[in-house]
């Protein structure tokens, strides 16, 4: 019974205040814990803004044409122009409009970081659930074999993948899961070894719950925060190291505009023009400093377990 | 402490198999059929079958993979790491002068990254939220986000804008020209340096803060002794444990940096000839190369982790 329908009585008052707050429709609860986030942690808040809009970006110039000019466009305006109204951020030795041509690697570098950060964080969350439930020889294994993949720099064993794999967005984002998914299956693991040991767990396998079951539903659950928060802190390394290896010459091929590849020219051309450099640089800058912020703020929140790693 | 070294060193045996399995099987299992990459090169040469078969069996992967890897990991045992395809030498002639490059960059990253990081930390730590503290918490929050090869793009920048100057990039040996070379290797050692001094300040700072908090530090105090004595001989010597441990594993981190600082200021180290090896699927170089930087990684680790038991009895009875 609901108490504005009722007379105002003192009894329906009491009632009524009494009455425990109903949960607010899901849209208004989503709006409600995104506002008290940006109360609460206001640089974190703003780096997920920029993020989101360097999304939307993206989207906007693979699908619907945003960008100025064509990025492959040769000539749009005298080589190594410098900014102006023309051509916004200035064109490079080929006189290719460096605007364009940094939004599509937007494109290319968010696309590569969220998918292999996705695929990566989940195959080390899953390896690491089944390593610390299963124990035993598999898991002394599956830990050896951690040890010995995070023995190597990522930049190293990516760089092996990639001469074995070819220069591709592909197989960059292929080298890329295989060197984030080890660091994901440790810190999952020893969260998974401890919800094991909970009441909750043996609860549920003492009253018969099947393996899969308790996986699914005990320890599954229970490690989300963690993936959540080493999803959005990975994803930030993850486009650093596709950046890198663009920036080397082997991630994705030079004549796919990226930012590492666009660095890459600005430091060969440094001497004329320091445009070139500048502005790549100063996109990747933007993306890594918005991610961190955005992981360190959501570590804060959903997993204290986790801060000061 | 011998129970300890003993159990470190008997973990340290499968791990450095499985290093130089990772190294070996990388390259070998992987879709990329070498003999195919090296015929296609760039462009998707021709080749018949024949030239193909003559090849791998040249390049030895027409046999079993195991059987390659056995071959490889008894050359590799001899300091034999077969012949560059690229270069047409022995891979270890090709890398001995290299190495030396690298580990001088390192090791000026590492001393230079412990020297200013670690009073910075300090300072930090006794005078918290002071102006200092302040910078120096926004430099570690920089140089910790800020990737390497940015960074370095960005000092070469600065040096020709403000200074219109840049060293002469390239390298010459530290003993023909000591001058020279340190002119030549500060700035890349530098960049390399800047994420590892901010790792270092910041925990060199809350180290030290847990320290100062110590019951023995304010006895220390209240017999009377100067503050610096305080300081040095009680904290400091307490807090350096986990800064000892993270430069050390920092060393080996920044083997990875030097492939892309190499790369950017032309220093024909290690990292310089692995990118080349990449670029022309030079496999036996890139076996090499990772083969040794990863040994290199885990014998440091071991090291410090047997220098931290020996520092600390805590560790080796734990």
């Amino acid at each position: 019974m609901f108490a504005d329908q009722a007379d105002n009585s003192e009894i329906d008052i009491l009632e009524a205040n009494l009455r425990i707050r109903p949960k607010p429709p899901l849209h208004i609860a989503v709006v409600q814990g995104v506002a008290r986030f940006a109360r609460t942690k206001p640089l974190a808040f703003s780096g997920g803004s920029v993020l989101a809009i360097m999304i939307i970006i993206a989207f906007l110039t693979r699908y619907a044409g945003l960008a100025p000019y064509d990025p492959e466009q040769i000539g749009v305006a005298t080589k190594f122009g410098a900014p102006g109204a023309e051509v916004v951020l200035g064109t490079d030795q080929l006189g290719r409009d460096v605007l364009s041509r940094l939004m599509y690697g937007t494109w290319v570098s968010l696309k590569v970081g969220l998918i292999s950060t996705f695929i990566g964080i989940s195959t080390g969350t899953m390896i690491g659930i089944f390593s610390a439930y299963i124990g035993g020889l598999f898991d002394l294994i599956v830990q050896r074999m951690v040890d010995a993949m995070m023995a190597f720099p990522p930049i190293i064993l990516a760089l092996g993948l990639m001469a074995a794999l070819g220069a591709s967005d592909r197989n960059v984002i292929i080298a890329l899961i295989a060197i984030l998914t080890p660091g994901a299956t440790r810190v999952i693991r020893s969260q998974a070894l401890s919800i094991k040991e909970l009441d909750y767990t043996l609860a549920a396998r003492a009253i018969g719950a099947t393996a899969g079951r308790v996986v699914l539903k005990h320890i599954l659950p229970n490690v989300m925060a963690t993936y959540i928060v080493l999803i959005t802190i990975t994803v930030g390394f993850a486009i650093v190291v596709e950046a890198a290896l663009s920036f080397l010459g082997v991630g994705v091929p030079p004549d796919v505009p990226t930012w590492g590849g666009m660095l890459q020219l600005g430091r060969k051309y440094i001497d004329i023009t320091s445009w070139l450099a500048l502005f790549p640089g100063i996109a990747i800058a933007l993306v890594v400093f918005s991610v961190n912020f955005l992981g360190d703020g959501l570590r804060d929140v959903m997993d204290p377990k986790l801060r000061g790693r | 402490m011998q129970q300890y070294a003993i159990k470190r060193i008997l973990l340290f045996i499968p791990t450095v198999l499985l290093v130089t399995m990772i190294a070996f099987f990388v390259m070998a299992v992987l879709p990329g059929d070498p003999a195919i990459a090296i015929l296609e090169g760039d462009g998707g040469g021709q080749y018949t079958q024949e030239d193909l078969d003559r090849l791998r069996h040249e390049l030895g992967t027409d046999r079993n993979k195991f059987v390659q890897y056995g071959d490889w990991i008894s050359g590799v045992a001899r300091g034999d790491f077969g012949d560059s395809l690229w270069f047409n030498s022995p891979v270890m002639t090709e890398l001995a002068d290299r190495i030396p490059v690298t580990v001088e960059l390192a090791v000026l990253s590492v001393l230079m990254a412990v020297v200013i990081a670690v009073p910075l930390g300090i300072v930090s730590a006794i005078k918290p939220d002071s102006p200092l503290d302040y910078g120096s918490r926004v430099f570690t929050l920089i140089g910790i986000a800020i990737p390497n090869f940015l960074a370095a793009v960005l000092m070469i920048l600065f040096l020709l804008k403000v200074f219109d100057w840049l060293p002469a990039l390239g390298y010459v040996d530290l003993w023909d020209n000591p001058a020279k070379n340190l002119s030549q290797m500060f700035f890349p050692a530098f960049a390399l340096a800047l994420y590892e001094m901010a790792f270092i300040a910041r925990v060199t700072r809350s180290s030290m803060m847990e320290i100062i908090r110590e019951d023995y530090m304010r006895t220390a105090r209240s017999k009377g002794l100067a503050e610096r004595v305080v300081l040095f001989r009680h904290g400091l010597k307490n807090a350096i444990l986990p800064i000892l441990t993270i430069s050390g594993w920092q060393f080996g981190r920044l083997f990875g940096g030097t492939v892309v600082i190499e790369t950017i200021f032309l220093i024909p180290g290690m990292g310089r000839i692995l990118i080349e090896a990449v670029q022309h699927r030079d496999f036996p170089l890139i076996q090499a190369a990772i083969v040794i930087i990863g040994m290199a990684i885990v014998s440091i680790n071991l090291l410090v982790d047997l220098l931290y038991g020996w520092l600390d009895p805590r560790i080796r009875y734990a």
